[in-house]
């Protein structure tokens, strides 16, 4: 059987989705920012709304997610893209609008801009990956980076006395009556990236019901900045990062778990 | 119908707005603009037009709501005083370099640091010499009365989208304070999301349809790429001072001296002008409209003209500096201004020409030849 | 015509609100007008100012040094816009806790007691129209009726009720006013 013969439409068990560019990810191999980006867009093409769906780019890894997003897109300044999102959905209530962040820019530099959009329920979705450092920038120190971790502006590993804790902001904004909807996933096995993308389906599914805020966590690696490879981030993640950051649904329905 | 009210220059702002079929205004309050956001909430646009009035949480946040509805295309604007401009910057620098359109507005106090919540000229620099970071300007409106405070929305907004670049109406505590007649426009209907779609769609992020992604961004890791985009923003600037300066001349025909001012500065030094013609001496007023583009050209004649050249302005010497650089040394240029909040008097910017030009002049003129000799 | 003035005292007292009335009574006669107030947290007990123009030409500077009219009614303002009043101008003010009075002999002096004949009334908010009746008596710069339409425009329609009243405290200012500087032009009738 020649390989010509195999490859035809009835075979076809899984396609990558139309909504990602053929551009090739500027992502380190064993990064889920990939995995992150494929479910959003595999969602928006799943419920037809891509003439609908405005996103917003944060600055940090992400950055150029619209090269890799088929969609229209806008990218906003460090922190801002909350402040961009509402802007863009006071003024188009009837479109889909997200952001989607790192742990640096939505709860260093954003934090106000986070936890403001939050409490207006803004009817948007925040997809927020964190990986507890900076990727872009060479792996300085993040608000989520956990206790004793090095990196290289907590070379020494974080200390909580001089550096703070790491920072739950996803338990923060659940208590903001605003926000109808928080969980916390990750992409690292096929189990978790299938949880993942319902969770996204959820948050958008949110928006068309005009719920107000949807807010999901994707706890991820970063084997650059952690210096491992990527099973051994992925491993050390579910060692340390989990226990700090548990995944699973902390708000449903407008509900506290 | 057009409309004619007693108001105050934020308010006369405010109403131009909700007129002019903006579609959102995005503030914070900080002293002398509190009214436009006040006027804002209490006229209840969402009713009248459909605009969107929301008080952000900060300065920052304000301007990015910006940023997010005028990269869809719509109508957009915002206002705050100096600190709060300040705050601003950035987004300012992301439109200027997204090519986005909208206006800001500054209604100016003075500097620096939280300084005083009295009127100020005192960020000329701030407003035309970039403000943000990266090279870009911003063409700059300056209101020398309630009834421009009112007109200037409409002709912001005009610029804005013929360029689509951010644009600044440079007021300041005394025009957005004061009340003065105003006829205000007629009501301009919004433009519905079909027709915007229609106008803008070929840039702005309204959703992927019929077409191929939209992206706006300010980002351009290739540096050739980055020129380019740097090359087309000048050429915006360039077309700006061929085809859209403005500036106003009053008593200049016969003047042998020449007084530059803007905003509030120029109002008081017209009264300089008459009291000086009463005096039997002949000045005349420039006043830039534009403060950039900046009617450099006209300087440049006009001191073919005149014997000196004041200008006028509440700070310690900003515009002064283009005047200069206009006149290139034909004739002397001095600065007069109080500051910290301090409103000169037509009388003292009568006395602060004759004694830094009209006495002093010609002396001044031949140290300046010398030193730039040397 | 071209009426330079200045009305200076405590917040409150309805200085601002005088000014405004002053200002559309003269949009009602079709004149150039301007009200430029002090304006921040001076406001709130303290010292309040507003410089009002009405004129028949364009008006150049809102922001003014001299005064052909310098309405006073405390002490601070007395102090600070004295000397601001034009030779052969005029200086109008209250008596009403004053305890510096005016010296100069080059403008016309006049007194109302304002506070007085309010509290008589039994209204203190009508203070500032026997005020400015006093003033409309020396310089009838506006009408009667143009002023009432001011009052109109300027206050909201829920207080349109007291609109009589304040006619009736600016006839009272008008019958009220008294000259203090002895020499100069006789008072107008």
């Amino acid at each position: 059987m020649d390989i010509l013969d195999i490859i035809k439409p009835e075979n076809q068990v899984f396609c990558k989705t139309k909504l990602m560019t053929d551009t090739a990810l500027s992502y380190c191999p064993g990064c889920g920012h990939g995995t992150a980006h494929n479910l959003t867009m595999e969602v928006i093409d799943e419920m037809g709304i891509v003439e609908d769906t405005i996103g917003v780019a944060p600055v940090g890894c992400s950055v150029l997610a619209y090269d890799f997003m088929n969609i229209d897109m806008t990218q906003a300044a460090h922190g801002r893209a909350p402040a961009v999102a509402t802007g863009i959905i006071r003024t188009w209530p009837e479109k889909y609008v997200f952001t989607y962040q790192g742990d640096g820019d939505l709860a260093a530099i954003g934090t106000a801009e986070t936890i403001h959009a939050c409490n207006r329920g803004e009817n948007i979705v925040i997809i927020f990956i964190n990986n507890g450092i900076y990727g872009m920038t060479g792996g300085q120190m993040a608000p989520t980076t956990l206790e004793g971790m090095h990196t290289s502006t907590s070379p020494y590993g974080r200390e909580i006395k001089n550096m703070g804790s790491p920072l739950k902001i996803t338990e923060l904004i659940a208590n903001l009556p605003g926000v109808y909807y928080v969980t916390r996933q990750s992409v690292h096995t096929h189990k978790h990236v299938r949880k993942a993308k319902k969770a996204i389906r959820t948050a958008f599914e949110n928006t068309r019901l005009k719920k107000g805020l949807s807010f999901v966590e994707i706890v991820s690696n970063c084997n650059s900045g952690w210096k491992m490879t990527p099973n051994e981030a992925n491993i050390w993640m579910e060692e340390n990062m989990f226990s700090y950051f548990p995944l699973g649904d902390i708000k449903v329905d407008g509900k506290l778990k | 119908m057009s409309e004619l009210k007693l108001m105050k220059g934020n308010e006369a702002l405010a109403e131009a707005a909700i007129r002019a079929g903006v579609d959102a205004y995005f503030g914070y309050p900080i002293t002398p603009q509190s009214e436009v956001i006040e006027y804002l909430m209490t006229e209840r646009p969402e009713l009248r037009t459909g605009m969107v009035v929301l008080q952000a949480e900060s300065e920052v946040a304000a301007i990015n709501m910006v940023y997010g509805a005028a990269s869809t295309g719509k109508k957009v604007m915002t206002s705050s005083s100096s600190p709060g401009i300040s705050l601003k910057q950035e987004g300012i620098s992301y439109m200027a370099g997204a090519e986005l359109p909208a206006v800001i507005v500054n209604v100016v106090r003075g500097g620096p640091g939280l300084g005083t919540i009295q009127p100020s000229q005192a960020d000329y620099f701030q407003s035309v010499k970039g403000g943000g970071h990266g090279d870009y300007k911003l063409y700059v409106l300056a209101p020398a009365s309630v009834q421009e405070m009112s007109d200037f929305v409409t002709d912001a907004f005009d610029i804005a989208f013929k360029y689509r670049a951010p644009v600044l109406i440079l007021s300041d505590g005394l025009i957005g304070q004061m009340m003065e007649k105003v006829v205000l426009k007629d009501q301009v209907e919004r433009i519905s999301d079909k027709d915007l779609i229609k106008m803008n769609g070929y840039w702005a992020t309204t959703g992927k349809k019929d077409r191929e992604r939209n992206i706006i961004t300010s980002l351009d890791l290739q540096s050739e790429k980055m020129e380019a985009r740097v090359h087309r923003l000048q050429k915006k600037y360039v077309k700006m001072e061929l085809e859209d300066l403005r500036y106003e001349t009053i008593d200049c025909e016969d003047a042998d001296y020449l007084i530059v001012a803007y905003g509030s500065s120029a109002r008081i030094s017209q009264k300089a002008v008459e009291l000086a013609r009463k005096k039997g001496i002949k000045v005349g007023l420039l006043r830039p409209i534009t403060l950039f583009p900046f009617p450099k050209k006209q300087l440049f004649d006009l001191a073919n003209q005149v014997k000196g050249i004041l200008s006028v302005e509440l700070n310690a010497g900003q515009m002064v500096e283009d005047v200069k650089l206009a006149v290139e040394h034909k004739v002397p240029v001095e600065h007069f201004g109080r500051t910290g909040g301090i409103i000169h008097t037509p009388e003292e910017v009568l006395e602060a020409l004759e004694q830094k030009i009209i006495n002093h002049g010609h002396f001044r003129h031949h140290k300046t030849r010398e030193s730039s000799i040397l | 015509m071209s009426e330079e003035i200045i009305i200076a005292g405590f917040g409150g007292q309805g200085v601002l609100s005088m000014g405004k009335i002053l200002a559309y009574s003269g949009i009602m006669q079709d004149q150039e007008v301007s009200w430029m107030p002090s304006y921040g947290p001076e406001m709130r007990g303290g010292t309040a100012n507003v410089t009002v123009i009405l004129s028949d030409e364009r008006i150049s500077s809102p922001y003014l040094k001299v005064f052909d009219t310098a309405i006073i009614l405390n002490q601070q303002s007395m102090d600070k816009f004295e000397n601001t009043v034009k030779p052969n101008g005029i200086l109008l003010y209250d008596p009403n806790g004053i305890t510096h009075h005016p010296t100069r002999t080059d403008i016309e002096i006049y007194q109302i007691e304002g506070a007085k004949l309010a509290a008589e009334m039994g209204n203190k908010k009508i203070f500032n129209m026997i005020v400015l009746g006093a003033f409309l008596k020396i310089k009838p710069i506006v009408k009667l009726e143009n002023v009432l339409e001011g009052l109109k425009k300027s206050l909201s329609e829920r207080y349109h009720h007291l609109i009589p009243l304040n006619k009736e405290a600016i006839t009272k200012g008008m019958n009220h006013i008294k000259k203090k500087s002895k020499e100069k032009t006789s008072m107008p009738s």
